[in-house]
């Protein structure tokens, strides 16, 4: 797998009405890297992955994207930038007015100026990536959760991100939902997808994440393999592996 | 009973070529509304504080003062002051679209303010400008769910119509106040000018409820 780096994030501090949502983070993600993001509620997971595509400006801190490092002056350069970040969110934010295939189509057509025909050949391809490619002419709310999850995963690959955040793409999914969107997520990481995804889902992580970053109170506090850190070998237990028992304990 | 029927009768082609001023004047206002009220929204709801209360000075002023005030204040006032010299039939139009844009606005606003605020973010998140998300993923919305709003501003504004009988226009209501003043079949007359306006009434209505429903999105609530 390449080691290469591909995002790097110093520094990185936010605050919102007062409050400090994160404070200082520092992390990097190389070339196809499943990142994972686990923590409490409130620990700045979300804000974190919206202001590393600058949904939110973040107040200090650098973002370097593939060794250039980003500016966000110039509306232009952040529109831009946000075109390499591919956005997955938990509530989905499909477009309703727009069948399937037109919501991955639009962007294409709005924002790469591509024609008519070849936004509509591309996003079948990109439907027919994750299996939905059969609901192209239904709306949103024609879709299961799964198959709506799905949708805006097409749609954000379709902008050929270098990297894609997901927070917490399967948390608004019922329970036997969930499997369809990890098995897309899975098979996107084994063929080579930068991945950074804050999640709840613990065994997938576990299976398929290089790394796991523990979040709470807006600073990385745990960051390592999944071994080491979900793992009862050390001496301490550590804040991640507790707050997976706690998780566990719940579903159990 | 008879003399009525004839005095109708004869005046119907008079009143009914009154109506196509009424509806002149209507389509002229509701286009008026329309050109500037869903800008007006756009800006009420995305707008730096400059614009939002520049536009709640505008939704206010129009909100608060009668038609027949606003038309007084207009034509005798304004334009005269200005030296414009427009038709009574322009200045109903043009009153009534100015109003219609305070009132539109707010119902635009509303269609865009119940929108799913996430979509506005996942637009941005493909690298559309603010301008681009609101042409092609907001306004969209926001005009399917506001043809009920708007049908009924249509049925408003066609009645308030009627007060442009005071400038002079030559819509149906004046023209049927010319016809009964001489005929003195005031009642069939007015009731006629009613029917006219109930029918003007239901047609639009009617329509725009149709375009509602070819406009449908399965599984769309709004």
């Amino acid at each position: 797998m390449a080691e290469e780096e591909l995002l790097r994030v110093e520094g990185l501090s936010k605050t919102i009405s007062g409050t400090s949502i994160l404070s200082d983070v520092d992390m990097v993600v190389r070339k196809g890297d499943l990142k994972v993001l686990i923590g409490p509620s409130g620990g700045g997971k979300s804000t974190l992955l919206q202001c590393i595509n600058l949904l939110l400006f973040p107040d200090s801190g650098r973002i370097v994207l593939d060794g250039r490092e980003v500016t966000f002056r110039r509306k232009r350069e952040v529109l831009a930038y946000r075109q390499q970040i591919g956005m997955i969110f938990q509530e989905f934010n499909l477009f309703d007015h727009l069948n399937a295939l037109q919501n991955v189509s639009i962007a294409l057509r709005k924002v790469r100026r591509m024609s008519s025909r070849q936004a509509a050949e591309r996003a079948e391809r990109e439907l027919e990536r994750v299996g939905i490619w059969e609901q192209k002419g239904l709306y949103p709310a024609e879709l299961s959760g799964g198959q709506k999850q799905r949708l805006s995963i097409a749609r954000a690959l379709a902008m050929d991100p270098a990297i894609l955040l997901l927070d917490e793409p399967t948390s608004a999914l019922d329970p036997e939902l969930i499997g369809e969107v990890l098995a897309v997520i899975r098979d996107l990481s084994q063929r080579g997808m930068t991945m950074l995804m804050a999640t709840h889902q613990m065994g997938f992580a576990r299976t398929l994440a290089q790394e796991i970053m523990f979040m709470e109170q807006g600073r990385i506090v745990e960051q390592g393999a999944p071994q080491e850190l979900l793992s009862h070998s050390g001496a301490e237990q550590s804040r991640t592996l507790s707050f997976c028992s706690k998780i566990n304990e719940l579903y159990a | 009973m008879l003399e009525s029927l004839l005095a109708v009768k004869n005046a119907l082609p008079y009143i009914l070529q009154g109506s196509l001023v009424t509806v002149g004047i209507v389509l002229g206002a509701m286009l008026i509304g329309l050109a500037l009220g869903l800008p007006m929204a756009v800006g009420q709801v995305y707008g730096t504080r400059p614009i939002r209360y520049t536009a709640a000075i505008y939704v206010w002023f129009f909100r608060g003062i009668p038609v027949l005030v606003l038309f007084f204040l207009f034509y005798f006032g304004l334009f005269n002051a200005l030296n414009l010299n427009l038709s009574a039939i322009v200045t109903a139009a043009l009153v009534l679209g100015l109003r219609g844009v305070a009132y539109q606005s707010q119902i635009f606003r509303g269609g865009i303010e119940a929108l799913p605020h996430g979509q506005l973010k996942a637009a941005r998140a493909l690298g559309m400008s603010d301008t681009r998300a609101v042409v092609s993923i907001i306004l969209p919305q926001v005009l399917r769910t506001s043809i009920p709003g708007w049908a009924n501003e249509y049925s408003i504004v066609l009645k308030d119509s009627a007060i442009a009988f005071v400038l002079g226009a030559p819509e149906i209501l004046s023209r049927t106040h010319f016809v009964a003043s001489r005929t003195y079949e005031h009642f069939a007359l007015y009731l006629t000018a009613g029917v006219i306006y109930f029918c003007l009434t239901w047609a639009g209505v009617h329509l725009l409820h149709r375009l509602e429903k070819k406009l449908y999105i399965p599984g769309y609530s709004s």
